[in-house]
């Protein structure tokens, strides 16, 4: 079985990319790793473009290692990966709408982000004018006898992000559903060409607004990679702080709304309650509700005074002291386990092939954290476990946030205890030439990879890929043959980024 | 029957307010529904192209059935106007209607959601309804009519005693007003999400004066539904017919504590309880006609149960 570090070497490897090696590879051996992710050997982390490159971040989920390959297409045609792993499919038609190259026998040539409404096709690559009119969008046809088509979206009777869902249903139960995204299309990327470092580094924390930290976390990370920067250990141990905060802020929210989605309101408005206490506790300490813009390549802008402290672990002490009661709650009421319990099983083959990270993946089998398998400082420092069941239904994606709000508390509290004094933030330095960053940080929801390009202290290139691209088709397959009333639930379980993943 | 016009949106505005308490809210005020009532009258009528008359005239069908089935109930006594016309198999058949006319509606723009909504809903009328007979028949095997009247003054008297088949009829009925009022577990009358409602999904095309005239009806058969239970098997301080104006205050504030009391047991159970699957229902409303006709079956075997 030929390792990562062999294709690597059939290529010509890029100096001035950190810290994971990046290579310029051609055809054939593109088409190689391709065909290697779909024999599941290797996990796809990313797929991504340039106006004429394309960029395929690869990892060998048993040595952890992770590698760039690369692939110059000066005639705007590349060969498809998506052909051989269906993973890559959503990310080849953004590359498409996104930089005009096209996947030379993708199965499905639809544009993905590209509704026609932007008045210019292939706004990051050679622009052209929008189409006159857009071809009507084709779902992909379910036939047979008594099926009738249902559409939501993608305005719901809620207040909640825009998608549109299209359900194949034969009765009540789902013979088909088919998700259109694209909606909260931002165009950050194109925003994020030719910013300054600082800005850019704001422009991530507003791709998705409950994983601002993680994204701020993850751009930062890339930057300081691509900068040769060293954060001071003061800055290091505040970034997880700010990040277990969030995770606990959001899987406390997301206990509740899913048993909201069920009908059971009890549920909801205790866990928001606890969540309102963290995010309190976090707008005193760090002044912002969700913590945005604290995080900046060099450290932390918003030093944790001694006060803060003791308002965090007051505020942690709240939720130690109520959560278990509600988490007994849930356990123990027949009619909620009646809904959770083998609802929207997602088979562990599908998570492994689609890498689903957070508690999509952890909850089919997968125990990916890049906390853990990736261990970026501080983790590597702090003891925790990572919960892996093997349900797959909504009832494990409970409990795997259940399980992860306990170690939240307990890295919190590590935190607190062991943080180290000193300044929390360091000063970047100008660099001229060109430098590469990456970086792959655990949001709540899961795995977010940034990937950099930095030229005379300006972001040239910048990638940033949401845990849910690998988490929305993976939603499709877990709600088949289930009934169509089910899929809220389901869908909150995932509770997967609409603004992340339309970027 | 002005009587039920006026109570009826309180009372929901007192569900309401006993769950958001429940749950540690503030709630709205318990007067929210009137004035929802208003705002909406007052709001035009957004139709869809392709609807038809039976779409403009639904709203007030069902009204009018609902109400003039509420006014058939005997609420705090017996004898009152349209009273001599109260029997249960004429309600029963009234609120029968007026679903089949919401039902139709609720297909006649053509939304899918409006056919899941419709589907849904009588999938469960058509387990309510025969549950909600048996529950009938049992009372009149007791009371020897179904006279609603005749039945609360049999009840309220003193040769009914304790009986297994009454019981079993009043579990059955309690089960069928959660389901035909579209509470949680059955539905969920709060909800937000689309695919998960059956009334709301029924009517989600409706606005203004339409949607006004429909969620009156809602409320008038949540009234309906308790007045019916409490006037059926908690019949005490009723006023009988022709008794003295001290009596017919009394039973009108009985009535009202019933109501209250009603109101918070049925905002307790529903905080407690998740929605179950679409597809238990049936299960749930199949348990309710079996309790229903074990009444009745026992009834035929003696007397005395």
């Amino acid at each position: 079985m030929p390792s990562l570090i062999d294709v690597m070497l059939e290529g010509r490897q890029v100096q001035q990319h950190r810290p994971w090696p990046r290579a310029t590879v051609d055809a054939s051996v593109w088409t190689f790793a391709a065909s290697e992710l779909a024999q599941g050997r290797w996990s796809l982390l990313g797929l991504w473009g340039e106006p004429s490159t394309v960029h395929m971040a690869i990892m060998d989920g048993y040595a952890a290692d992770i590698v760039v390959v690369s692939l110059d297409c000066p005639d705007c045609v590349y060969p498809s990966v998506g052909k051989h792993h269906p993973p890559a499919l959503r990310l080849e038609r953004t590359i498409n709408d996104l930089f005009g190259l096209s996947a030379e026998g993708l199965p499905d040539t639809r544009p993905w982000l590209d509704h026609n409404r932007w008045g210019v096709r292939f706004p990051l690559g050679n622009r052209i004018n929008a189409l006159p009119k857009a071809p009507p969008y084709r779902f992909l046809p379910a036939e047979g006898g008594g099926l009738h088509q249902v559409a939501v979206g993608p305005v719901h009777a809620g207040t909640i992000e825009p998608g549109h869902f299209r359900f194949a249903a034969s009765g009540e139960t789902v013979v088909r559903l088919e998700e259109r995204l694209g909606y909260t299309h931002k165009g950050i990327e194109g925003l994020m060409i030719g910013a300054s470092v600082e800005s850019a580094a704001q422009l991530a924390g507003r791709v998705s607004g409950d994983s601002t930290v993680a994204y701020a976390f993850a751009f930062s990370r890339a930057a300081e990679a691509a900068l040769q920067l060293v954060v001071p250990d003061r800055g290091i141990w505040l970034r997880a702080l700010l990040a277990e905060l969030e995770r606990l802020a959001n899987h406390l929210g997301d206990v509740g709304a899913i048993c909201n989605d069920a009908s059971f309101a009890l549920m909801h408005a205790h866990c928001s309650v606890l969540r309102e206490s963290v995010l309190r506790a976090s707008n005193t300490a760090f002044g912002h509700r969700l913590m945005r813009d604290i995080i900046v390549p060099g450290g932390v802008t918003h030093d944790l005074s001694d006060e803060g402290k003791e308002i965090i672990q007051m505020a942690l002490d709240n939720v130690r002291l109520r959560f278990p009661a509600l988490v007994e709650l849930y356990d123990n009421t027949a009619s909620l386990q009646d809904r959770t319990v083998d609802t929207g099983v997602l088979n562990p083959a599908l998570a492994k092939q689609y890498a689903a990270g957070g508690y999509v993946g952890r909850a089919s089998g997968r125990s990916f954290d890049a906390r853990r398998t990736l261990a970026y400082p501080p983790y590597d420092d702090l003891r925790f476990e990572v919960p892996v069941l093997n349900e797959g239904d909504v009832n494990a994606r409970i409990w795997i946030r259940v399980r992860e709000v306990e170690q939240s508390l307990s890295l919190i509290d590590q935190i607190l205890d062991r943080i180290p004094e000193g300044p929390p933030r360091a000063r970047a330095g100008q660099l001229r030439e060109p430098r590469e960053g990456m970086a792959i940080v655990e949001g709540f929801r899961g795995d977010i990879l940034v990937w950099l390009r930095l030229r005379d202290g300006r972001v040239e290139r910048c990638h940033l890929r949401d845990p849910s691209w690998f988490q929305w088709p993976l939603l499709e397959a877990a709600i088949e043959g289930n009934i169509v009333a089910d899929f809220p639930l389901c869908n909150k379980s995932f509770n997967c980024s609409y603004s992340g993943h339309d970027l | 029957m002005l009587l039920v016009l006026l109570l009826a949106p309180l009372l929901t505005g007192f569900v309401r307010k006993m769950k958001a308490r429940l749950v540690r809210r503030q709630g709205a005020s318990v007067f929210q529904p009137y004035r929802d009532l208003l705002r909406l009258l007052r709001k035009e009528v957004v139709l869809a192209d392709n609807a038809s008359w039976l779409f403009r005239v639904t709203p007030y069908v069902t009204f009018a059935a609902i109400w003039v089935a509420a006014a058939l109930v005997p609420t705090f006594a017996t004898g009152l106007l349209f009273n001599w016309t109260a029997d249960l198999i004429a309600i029963v058949a009234l609120l029968g209607s007026a679903r089949f006319f919401l039902a139709l509606a609720g297909m006649d723009v053509g939304t899918s959601f409006g056919g899941i909504g419709s589907s849904r809903e009588v999938m469960i009328a058509a387990l309510a309804e025969p549950a909600m007979l048996l529950f009938v028949f049992c009372i009149a095997l007791v009371a020897g009519s179904t006279q609603l009247s005749t039945v609360a003054n049999f009840m309220a008297s003193s040769y009914v005693g304790l009986r297994v088949s009454l019981g079993m009829a009043m579990i059955a009925l309690i089960m069928v007003a959660l389901a035909e009022n579209a509470r949680i577990p059955v539905d969920n009358p709060a909800t937000h999400l689309e695919l998960t409602m059956v009334h709301e999904a029924m009517v989600l095309e409706y606005s203004g004066r339409h949607l006004a005239m429909i969620e009156f009806g809602v409320f008038l058969k949540l009234l309906l539904y308790i007045s019916l239970i409490a006037c059926v098997f908690l019949p005490w301080k009723i006023a009988v017919f022709g008794a003295g104006p001290l009596s017919y205050a009394i039973g009108a504030v009985a009535y009202l504590v019933k109501l209250a009391a009603a109101g918070f047991f049925l905002a307790l159970f529903e905080t407690a309880t998740a929605k179950m699957r679409v597809f238990r229902v049936p299960q749930f409303l199949g348990a309710a006609l079996m309790l229903g006709l074990l009444g009745t079956l026992l009834l035929f075997v003696s007397k005395s149960f």
